[in-house]
């Protein structure tokens, strides 16, 4: 029995955001391939994105005044105000067409395709779920990612 | 690799991996991640009472990506990929990623792994799993 999530939050199921725009350069994937301890030359070298590469690729760039005092953007992103603020990544799936390529200019289309509730061993939980569809120049598909926030 | 050469329950080579701060502020900053939890301790530790610094739940993910992408090297693309951040790791603990094969389709060339994150007792924090796809 759904307690936490209202009519207003569930009407957000299936809203489709505005697209957003990301050309990626050889540089910011050699960052990413760093940090993240990769080992292949192609992905130290930038001439191939890593498949994780895609995490937050295209979340909110807001300025400071406009981040919460966890350094998370107001409003969690896409989607409702939720009545829980604690948020953390749940898990990530990916449908891969291609890899992604340095000069590569994408397009994300992201919506909420789920929101639900679960009762925690600390407390309520609200997953949210949401599809990024990305199509390169020529709007051929790229890859899908399907990502769950938990709030808690 | 190939296929022919493959069988279900084979493994994939395991990694250790110990994060410092200097590399979890380096994966922050490469994926624009500004939440306190993994670099604010007095924050993280006062306010949303983790016991210490939080491990990226994504970065967990891109290990288990690589555990796939290392394996299957020049051989094959990865088709699928997916992970689940089930319990909050923390900063000073050296995680373990690795995998096995749970099936095998020769007709179309196409593998399935389970993938997990463990910590040092042995408990799998991320599972997931991918499918590849092998040139032969």
């Amino acid at each position: 029995m759904s307690t936490l999530l209202t009519a207003e939050h569930k009407a957000w199921i299936g809203r489709e955001e505005a697209p957003v725009h990301v050309e990626v350069s050889r540089r910011d994937i050699i960052k990413y391939a760093i940090a993240t301890e990769q080992t292949q030359p192609k992905y130290l070298a930038g001439d191939e994105a890593p498949p994780m590469f895609i995490f937050n690729l295209f979340g909110p760039l807001r300025q400071v005044g406009d981040m919460r005092h966890d350094g998370l953007p107001r409003g969690t992103g896409s989607g409702p105000k939720l009545p829980l603020q604690r948020v953390m990544a749940g898990g990530t799936e990916l449908i891969l067409s291609r890899p992604i390529r340095p000069g590569d200019r994408l397009t994300g289309v992201q919506r909420i395709v789920d929101m639900y509730e679960k009762e925690g061993s600390q407390g309520p939980l609200i997953f949210t779920v949401r599809s990024l569809k990305v199509t390169d120049a020529e709007g051929l598909p790229v890859l899908e990612e399907i990502q769950t926030a938990i709030a808690r | 690799m190939q296929i022919s050469e493959l069988k279900v329950g084979d493994g994939l080579p395991e990694r250790h991996h110990t994060p410092t701060n200097v590399t979890l502020f380096m994966y922050n900053a490469a994926v624009w991640n500004l939440h306190r939890i993994h670099y604010d301790e007095t924050y993280t530790t006062q306010v949303e009472k983790h016991p210490g610094i939080v491990i990226d739940g994504p970065l967990q993910g891109d290990w288990l990506a690589q555990c796939v992408t290392n394996w299957v090297g020049a051989d094959g693309r990865v088709l699928r990929f997916s992970y689940s951040n089930r319990r909050a790791t923390y900063l000073g603990e050296t995680l373990v990623s690795g995998g096995r094969i749970t099936s095998i389709d020769p007709l179309n060339r196409q593998v399935s792994v389970e993938l997990f994150i463990r910590n040092a007792e042995g408990t799998v924090m991320s599972p997931g799993s991918a499918v590849v796809e092998l040139i032969r």
